[in-house]
C-alpha cells in the first residue's frame, strides 16, 4: 500500500493515498490506553460511532420484541403489559437519547468536522473527551435504571404519571440528565471550531453545507439542552423531595411539564434532522458530479430551522389543554418551518439535473431519504393541521410520522454518511453490491414497517397499546414482518462494513470525488489529519477532480481548481 | 378514515382529503423529477460528467420558496377554523361529566347516574365536561374524530352532535400504565326518546335490584374491578375474593378484620391501612359514592366466598 503513496504527494497534496500500512490515527499509539485517554477527534469519533452503534442495536432488539408480541391483539406469552410498557419506554429512551441525538453530530461529526475544516482537531480536544465520558456515564445510568425497575413512562418522562409510577425513574432522568451536558459540550466545540478553525479560502458561504448543518444542531444544543436539564432536575425533586411543581396532588401543574420537555424536546428532532440534511447536501453533489445546487438558500435554511424551531413546541400540545390562542399561533409557526425543510429538497432534486447520477451505495442512501423524508414532511402537514390533529394526535399515524423523519430522515441520512466516509475512517472499501442490497432491504423494510402505520392511525388506533382491537392485527402484522425484513437488511449492512474492515480494497484518498478538504489526505488520515495545511477552495467543485481507473479514486483534474 | 358519527368528523375529513391531495402531488412531483433525473442522467460509459447548467437561480429558489408558504397559510386557515368549531359548544347542549381513572372511564348525568359508557341522544350537541382522578388520560372517540386529554386538578370541554345511532369505540391515547390499553369505553347514540327511557331504567337500578346485586354492578361500573379481581388472581391492588371475614396484613406489620368498617375506609380512605406487598395507588371514593352504594358493594363483597 505504500507503493500507492507517491501518487497525489507529487500533486502537492502532501499525503499519499492509502495509509493502512504506515502512519495513520489508527496505527498512531498502540494499547487500550491509547483509545482510551485519546485526545484525537476521530478516535473519540471512533468511540462514539461504536458506542451509539451498540445502543441502536440494543433499541432495535426492544424494537423488533415490541413488534412480536404486536403479532396478536390479546394477551400474549412473550411479554405482559408491564413488560410492553417498559419496552416501548427503553425502545424510545435508548433510541432518542443514546443513538439518534449523538448519532450524526458527535459520531460521524467528530470524525469529519476538523477533517473539512483542514484543521488538526477541534478546537477543545479534552471537552471533546469529556463530552464522550459525559454519554458512558449518561449510559450507564441508563443501564442501570433498566437493570433496577426499568421505567414505563414512555420517553416523554409526562407527569404525573412518572412521578406517580414505582419504577427507577429518577435513575433514567438523571442519566438523560447527564446525556444532557454530552451534547452541550459537544455543540459548544464545534460552534467555536467552526468560528476559530477555519482555513485560508474558507468563508461562512464557502463552508461546506454538512458544516452549516452542524453549526445549526450546535446551537439547538447549546441553547435548548440546559431547559431540559433544569426540568428534568424539577422532575426528580418532586419525586424524591416532594416539592409541588408538577404533579397536581402537590399543587403543581402537569401542563407546565410539558411546555418544559417540548421546548427542549422539539428543537431536539431537528438536532436529528439538520446534520442528516447537510451529509444529504455533500452526498447529493458528489453523487451527481456537480455543484450543489442553490448554495446560499441550503444554508441558510439550516439556520432558519435552528431559529423557528425553538418556537413551535407548543404543536406537540394541540389536545393537552394549552389555550387555543396558543394552538393557533403554534400550528402557524409549525406550518412556518416546513418551508426551509421543502426548500432544501427542491434544491437537492435540482441539484441532480443534468448531473451525472452515479447510483453507488451512498446515493442510494439519498433517493432513499428524498422518498423517505418526502413523506416524513409532507404527513408533517397533517399533523400541523389544527383540526385534523386532533383526530391523528396520540395514534400511530404519529408514529408512522416520526418514525419517517427519524428513521426515513437521520437514520437513512446517517447509513449514507457512514457508507460515505467509511473509506476515510478505516482506509477499506466495502462490497459495493452488498451495500446496495442492504440499502434496498432498509428501504423496503421500512416501508412496509411504518406505511401501514399511516393506515392504522387514520383508522384511529392508539399508540402505545398492548391489546389492539382485532380489526387491525392485519396492518400490524404487517408491519411486524416489515420490522423482520428491516432487521435483516441491518445485518447486511453491518456484515458488510465490518467484513470491509478486514477484507476490504485498500481505499484511496478520494474514492468518491469529493472536493470537501476531508478527501486531500490519505485514507485513513495520518494523526495530524495532514501533513501541511490545506487552503480551500470551492467545496462544491467536485467537476475538478476526474477518476483515475488505475488508481479506482479520484485525482484532481488537469489545469482544475485543486491546488 | 373511520366512520363518520359526528358532524364534527365530516369537517375534519375534507380538510384531511384536501391535504392529502396536496401531498400526493408534492410527493408524487418530486419523487417523479428524482426518477426522470436518474433515468435521463445516469453515469455511465462515455457520460462520466455532468453537463453544464446554473449552480443557482434566484428567481426559481424564491419562486419554490413562495408557493409553498402560500399553500400552507392556506392549509392553517382551514384547520384553525374547524379546530374552533370543535372547541365552542352550542348553548343548548346537553352537559355530560367524564371522570377519568385508571382504567376505566366514568359518565356522571344531570340526574347523578354514573355509567361506564357514554350514552347519548342523537342530533342533540352533547357537551362533555372531563377531569382525571389520577393521571392524565386522553379521551379519544375515533368516528367523531374527537380528542382531548383528561387532565387532574382541572376540567376540559368538548362537544359533539352525533348524527348517527350505533356504537362507537372511546379509547384513552394518553399513556396511563398497566391497563391503558384496556381503557376502552362506547358511545352509545340513541333514538330520539331512547336517550330518556335508557338513563330513567338505568338510574334507579338500586331501588330494582337487591344490595348484592346492585353491589356487583357498582363493582363493574365504577372502576374497582380494574384492580380488584374476584377470582383470587392477584391485580395492581388485592383481590375480593374470600376477603371479607376474614384478617388482612397490613404494611407496617398490623392485621385487620376486613369487616363493613374495614371495607368503608379502604374506600373513603384508601391510604390509611395499605395491604401488605400492594401500592398505595388507590384514588379515594370519597363524595364519589353514596352510603347507599358502599352499603351495596360492602354486601356484594359478602357473597364472594
Amino acid at each position: 500500500m505504500a507503493s500507492n503513496d507517491s501518487v497525489i504527494g507529487a500533486g502537492g497534496l502532501g499525503a499519499g493515498q492509502n495509509a493502512l500500512g504506515g502512519d495513520n490515527y489508527l496505527s498512531h499509539g498502540h494499547g487500550l490506553r491509547s483509545w482510551l485517554l485519546t485526545l484525537d477527534h476521530k478516535r473519540i469519533g471512533v468511540m462514539y460511532l461504536v458506542s451509539i452503534l451498540a445502543s441502536f442495536f440494543l433499541g432495535g432488539i426492544f424494537a423488533l420484541l415490541i413488534r412480536t408480541k404486536l403479532l396478536i391483539p390479546g394477551s400474549s406469552a412473550l411479554m405482559d403489559a408491564n413488560t410492553y410498557n417498559q419496552m416501548f419506554t427503553l425502545h424510545g429512551a435508548v433510541m432518542i437519547f443514546l443513538f439518534i441525538i449523538p448519532g450524526i453530530p458527535a459520531a460521524l461529526g467528530n470524525f469529519v468536522l476538523p477533517l473539512m475544516l483542514g484543521a488538526k482537531d477541534v478546537a477543545f480536544p479534552r471537552l471533546n473527551l469529556a463530552s464522550y465520558y459525559m454519554w458512558v456515564a449518561g449510559a450507564l445510568l441508563a443501564l442501570l435504571s433498566i437493570a433496577t425497575g426499568a421505567v414505563d413512562t414512555g420517553w416523554t418522562f409526562y407527569t404525573p404519571y412518572s412521578t406517580t409510577t414505582n419504577t427507577s425513574v429518577i435513575t433514567m432522568v438523571a442519566g438523560v440528565f447527564v446525556l444532557g451536558f454530552s451534547s452541550i459540550f459537544t455543540g459548544l466545540n464545534f460552534v467555536v471550531s467552526i468560528h476559530k478553525l477555519r482555513p485560508e479560502g474558507m468563508s461562512w458561504f464557502r463552508m461546506p453545507l454538512f458544516l452549516w448543518g452542524l453549526y445549526g444542531t450546535a446551537i439547538i444544543q447549546i441553547m435548548a439542552t440546559p431547559v431540559l436539564g433544569i426540568t428534568l432536575l424539577l422532575l426528580i425533586a418532586e419525586r424524591a423531595l416532594g416539592v409541588g411543581i408538577f404533579d397536581p396532588s402537590l399543587g403543581g401543574d402537569p401542563i407546565l411539564f410539558q411546555h418544559f420537555f417540548w421546548f427542549y424536546s422539539h428543537p431536539a428532532v431537528y438536532i436529528m434532522i439538520l446534520p442528516a440534511m447537510g451529509v444529504i447536501s455533500e452526498l447529493v453533489s458528489v453523487f451527481s458530479r456537480k455543484h450543489i445546487f442553490g448554495y446560499t438558500f441550503i444554508a441558510l435554511s439550516s439556520i432558519a430551522i435552528a431559529v423557528i424551531s425553538f418556537l413551535v413546541w407548543g404543536h406537540h400540545m394541540f389536545v393537552a389543554g394549552q389555550s387555543n390562542l396558543a394552538s393557533m399561533i403554534f400550528s402557524a409557526l409549525t406550518f412556518m418551518v416546513a418551508i426551509p425543510s421543502a426548500v432544501k429538497v427542491f434544491n437537492w432534486v435540482a441539484t441532480m439535473y443534468k448531473g451525472s447520477i452515479w447510483l453507488a451505495t451512498p446515493m442510494l442512501y439519498v433517493l432513499s431519504f428524498l422518498f423517505l423524508f418526502g413523506i416524513g414532511g409532507l404527513t408533517g402537514l397533517f399533523l400541523g393541521a389544527l383540526a385534523v390533529d386532533v383526530h391523528l394526535h396520540d395514534t400511530y399515524f404519529v408514529v408512522a410520522h416520526f418514525h419517517y423523519v427519524m428513521f426515513g430522515g437521520t437514520v437513512i441520512a446517517f447509513l449514507g454518511g457512514l457508507h460515505y466516509w467509511w473509506p476515510k475512517m478505516f482506509g477499506r472499501m466495502y462490497s459495493e453490491l452488498w451495500g446496495r442490497v442492504g440499502a434496498l432491504l432498509v428501504f423496503v423494510g421500512f416501508n412496509t414497517t411504518f406505511f401501514t402505520q399511516f393506515v392504522m392511525g387514520s383508522h384511529g388506533a392508539p399508540r402505545r397499546s398492548y391489546h389492539y382491537l382485532p380489526e387491525f392485527q392485519s396492518y400490524h402484522q404487517l408491519s411486524t414482518i416489515g420490522s423482520y425484513l428491516l432487521g435483516v437488511g441491518l445485518l447486511v449492512v453491518a456484515v458488510n462494513l465490518v467484513h470491509a474492515l478486514f477484507r476490504g480494497r485498500p481505499a484511496p484518498a478520494n474514492p468518491w470525488g469529493g472536493a470537501t478538504l476531508e478527501w486531500r489526505t490519505s485514507s485513513p488520515p495520518p494523526h495530524d489529519n495532514f501533513a501541511a495545511t490545506p487552503v480551500a477552495g470551492d467545496p462544491y467543485d467536485v467537476e475538478a477532480w476526474a477518476f483515475d481507473r488505475q488508481l479506482g479514486g479520484f485525482v484532481p483534474r488537469a489545469g482544475g481548481s485543486v491546488s | 378514515m373511520p366512520v363518520q358519527g359526528s358532524t364534527g368528523a365530516a369537517a375534519v375529513d375534507r380538510i384531511f382529503d384536501l391535504i392529502l391531495w396536496i401531498a400526493v402531488f408534492f410527493f408524487v412531483l418530486i419523487v417523479g423529477l428524482m426518477v426522470l433525473f436518474v433515468v435521463r442522467y445516469r453515469r455511465r460509459e462515455g457520460r462520466e460528467d455532468a453537463e453544464k447548467s446554473a449552480s443557482h437561480n434566484t428567481a426559481l429558489e424564491i419562486t419554490w420558496t413562495v408557493i409553498p408558504i402560500l399553500i400552507v397559510i392556506a392549509i392553517f386557515a382551514w384547520g384553525f377554523k374547524a379546530y374552533l368549531d370543535m372547541n365552542v359548544a352550542p348553548a343548548n347542549s346537553y352537559e355530560v361529566l367524564v371522570t377519568g381513572q385508571k382504567w376505566k372511564w366514568l359518565f356522571t348525568y344531570a340526574n347523578g347516574h354514573v355509567d361506564e359508557n357514554l350514552h347519548v341522544p342523537v342530533d342533540v350537541p352533547v357537551r362533555l365536561v372531563m377531569t382525571s382522578e389520577d393521571v392524565i388520560h386522553g379521551f379519544y372517540v375515533p368516528a367523531f374524530r374527537l380528542k382531548r386529554d383528561v387532565v387532574p386538578g382541572r376540567y376540559v370541554r368538548i362537544w359533539f352532535r352525533a348524527v348517527k345511532t350505533g356504537e362507537y369505540q372511546i379509547y384513552c391515547t394518553q399513556y396511563c400504565g398497566t391497563g391503558h390499553s384496556d381503557m376502552w369505553a362506547k358511545v352509545v347514540v340513541h333514538e330520539p326518546g331512547g336517550f330518556e327511557r335508557w338513563l330513567q331504567e338505568a338510574s334507579d337500578f338500586l331501588k330494582r335490584m337487591s344490595p348484592a346485586e346492585a353491589g356487583e354492578r357498582l363493582y363493574r361500573t365504577r372502576g374497582c374491578a380494574q384492580c380488584h379481581t374476584v377470582n383470587g388472581a392477584v391485580g395492581t391492588g388485592p383481590t375480593f375474593s374470600k376477603l371479607f371475614g376474614r384478617q388482612v396484613a397490613l404494611e407496617g406489620g398490623k392485621t385487620v378484620m376486613a369487616d363493613e368498617d374495614y371495607v368503608r375506609e379502604s374506600i373513603m380512605d384508601p391510604q390509611s391501612k395499605v395491604v401488605l406487598g400492594f401500592q398505595p395507588v388507590m384514588p379515594t371514593f370519597k363524595g364519589r359514592l353514596t352510603d347507599q352504594e358502599i352499603t351495596a358493594i360492602i354486601e356484594y363483597l359478602k357473597t364472594l366466598e
